[in-house]
């Protein structure tokens, strides 16, 4: 992904709700020389799962409705609701995460007993709301899975832990911390869990560079991926 | 370790070893006398701790332990022989899978995945297709032949990633006999694997849009054959160790962990299901189409390492029960495609063995060197740039042996995986150590981790 800036005006009138991601131009990811091909000057936006609108579908209006009744502040900590390839993400401000998970975990009509951690995820173009941590969410009693996702700026990488609601985060958090430097604020011991203790920068992060070497092989130099072209 | 005196101490130096420790001998260097401690007589040290303060001791075991399954690190506190805190110590075998996939193209991400759970590959490679699948909206389009060789070749692989568990298991509660007819059997699935996929640990098999290739002429022949001889010598398990008492005296009430345990740590698989909850995601999410198949889901209710040890065995029955189901129905079906019909996604070519080894087939690489430049170009393009797959997230999940195995998946639209992140169940489950362990004894510990099943290259990727 490049660091382009998202240029709002882009995006085609009457589709406020898309989330742009990137906007890319030309192909074969070849910005230098000549463009003999004439795609050079080919723009795409790219942009993920607007933000989804009543009815949802099947049960995912039951629990967003049980979720309403059982958090007052519902509108204001819900984000935005997205509903794609079948599943349900609600995307949650992150000073009402814990309390959110907690109802969650704990409503007669939700019961999303078990967490099965949490991913991070880096946006470098997402502006102010680059790190992202994404819980799925297990319900044993209605057999159902949905996703919950936080997002934090880049200059304040704080999301409250979730280490109480369900201890299997521990280290959940602590991988997320490890590999994106979110800071889970209430968990009992953040250390890094994969790299060395005194390890420096966060490596799953896109400003993190791979460090591959080059390789030579029967007299060829052969690039290490992180230098290879890229395509668009 | 060296530890060496004061200097400009020669008094010191020259003095006789005041200690008398035959274990820490000592020699004068000019630098100062030089001691070289090289062991311990325990029973001293104990009467040393003994006499400490807190009374408790901590040892450190592994990470090169023959009993961590791996380079597992445990750090237990010890008080006697009564272990009161556990602590696990990982990411000794983290290789930065999750970091490489972002710079490959989707295609080649399953030859990473494959890596992480080494005793699981086809379910690491199996959840990882389903969710770039998922990506694409092709799950429908995947043909029934490789639905069927996917859930044939993970069931296979359950048997002898089971098979491992029981054998390393019962090697580190000292039954070596368990181990040597363990990997006697999980040599024949191994073959199996490779007579099918060309090689026996990490195959790169499963494909975005189907497998890399059909099973080969003899293959269903061969499967039969295994499943008939594995169908008898699953028994010896059954005889060699149920009732065998040692075994019992080892494991029963020993890793306890109950249906509250596992849902607050997250815990799932054999673990879970030794708590009496029969909660199997081929049952109660069916993927793949599992709900076709006859097979049942094993549970005990002692939530103990007897229990999760019971529960594989009866798994790799019922494994071959699927097994069984699958190879009538690929044989009753016929030839067919194992690859979406679809030629910006589908790998060009399938596979043969030539002189020099497995590669492209001989008549894919004459058309394209000999019959149409289309074609080359096609092919190149999608070997070196891959397909884009728009943009979104999923979250897709398996039963593997050791649990749910779950992906996390984000594209941006781009060929290469913007972010995969695995939920390996090996990972989760280690964090039952501590809760296991407590107030039990040292050698409770072994026998518990041996129960949780941790493969550490899923632990760490």
């Amino acid at each position: 992904m490049s660091d382009d800036e998202v240029t709002p005006d882009v995006v085609p009138a009457g589709t406020p709700t898309l989330d742009v991601v990137d906007v890319r131009s030309g192909m074969f990811g070849a910005s230098d020389g000549g463009d003999t091909s004439g795609f050079g000057g080919l723009v795409r936006t790219i942009s993920v799962a607007p933000a989804a609108s009543r009815p949802y579908g099947g049960w995912f209006d039951e629990v967003a409705d049980s979720l309403e009744q059982a958090y007052p502040q519902f509108s204001e900590a819900i984000e935005k609701v997205v509903v794609e390839h079948g599943e349900l993400t609600l995307h949650i401000r992150r000073e009402h995460l814990r309390d959110v998970a907690q109802v969650l975990r704990d409503d007669a009509a939700l019961r999303f007993e078990m967490c099965m951690g949490v991913s991070g995820v880096h946006w470098p173009g997402d502006t102010d709301r680059e790190l992202h941590a994404v819980y799925p969410l297990l319900s044993f009693t209605h057999n159902r899975r949905i996703k919950i996702e936080v997002s934090c700026p880049d200059t304040d990488p704080h999301i409250p832990s979730l280490y109480e609601v369900y201890p299997t985060n521990d280290w959940h958090e602590r991988e997320t911390y490890d590999f994106f430097g979110i800071i889970f604020d209430g968990h009992p011991s953040l250390s890094r869990i994969e790299m060395p203790d005194d390890w420096p920068g966060h490596p799953q992060r896109k400003d993190y560079s791979l460090g591959g070497i080059p390789v030579e092989y029967k007299g060829a130099e052969i690039a290490p991926p992180n230098e290879r072209r890229h395509y668009s | 370790m060296t530890t060496t005196g004061p200097y400009d101490t020669q008094d010191l130096n020259d003095a006789p070893d005041a200690s008398g420790d035959p274990y820490a001998e000592s020699r004068p260097t000019a630098d100062g006398r030089v001691y070289t401690v090289s062991g311990g007589d325990w029973d001293a040290f104990a009467a040393e701790a003994a006499e400490m303060a807190e009374g408790s001791l901590v040892v450190n075991m592994g990470p090169q332990h023959p009993s961590t399954h791996g380079v597992l690190r445990l750090i237990l506190q010890l008080e006697g022989e009564t272990v009161t805190d556990t602590r696990c110590g990982i990411g000794y075998l983290h290789t930065g899978i999750e970091k490489n996939l972002e710079f490959r193209t989707w295609t080649q991400g399953v030859t990473f995945v494959t890596r992480m759970d080494y005793l699981t590959p086809f379910y690491n490679e199996t959840a990882y297709c389903m969710g770039v699948e998922r990506l694409l909206g092709i799950t429908d389009e995947v043909p029934e032949r490789a639905r069927l060789i996917r859930i044939l070749m993970m069931e296979l692989n359950r048997i002898s990633s089971h098979l491992v568990c029981i054998a390393t298991g019962g090697m580190e509660i000292g039954a070596l006999t368990v181990m040597t007819i363990g990997f006697r059997e999980r040599e024949l699935v191994l073959d199996l694997f490779e007579l099918i996929t060309g090689l026996r640990l990490n195959h790169a098999y499963v494909r975005p849009g189907g497998v890399a290739n059909d099973l080969p002429v003899d293959g269903i022949e061969k499967i039969r054959d295994f499943h008939t001889l594995m169908s008898k010598r699953v028994f010896d398990y059954i005889k060699l160790c149920n009732e065998n008492p040692i075994f019992k005296g080892r494991l029963v009430d020993v890793g306890y962990l109950d249906l509250a345990g596992c849902m607050a740590l997250g815990i799932t698989g054999p673990i879970l299901r030794s708590t009496g909850l029969p909660w199997d995601l081929r049952k109660t999410q069916p993927y793949l189409g599992y709900d076709e198949f006859e097979f049942d889901v094993p549970t005990w209710d002692t939530c103990d390492a007897y229990g999760r040890f019971r529960i594989r065995l009866e798994e790799m029955v019922e494994s071959l029960r699927i097994v069984k189901q699958v190879v009538d129905r690929l044989e009753e079906a016929g030839p067919g495609p194992v690859m979406v019909d679809d030629p910006k996604i589908a790998w060009p070519a399938q596979l043969s063995i030539g002189n020099d080894g497995q590669g492209n087939s001989r008549a894919h690489i004459n058309k394209i060197m000999n019959e149409s430049m289309e074609a080359l170009i096609h092919h190149f393009k999608l070997v070196t740039e891959g397909f884009s797959v728009p943009a979104g997230q999923v979250y897709s999940a398996v039963e593997s042996p050791r649990g749910e195995l779950g992906v996390v998946m984000a594209s941006d639209g781009g060929t290469r995986p913007y972010r995969v992140h695995y939920r390996d169940p090996s990972f989760t489950n280690l964090q039952a150590v501590g809760a296991m362990c407590a107030g039990a004894q040292v050698a409770d510990v072994i026998a518990a981790v041996a129960s949780i099943d941790p493969v550490m290259g899923g632990v760490d990727r």
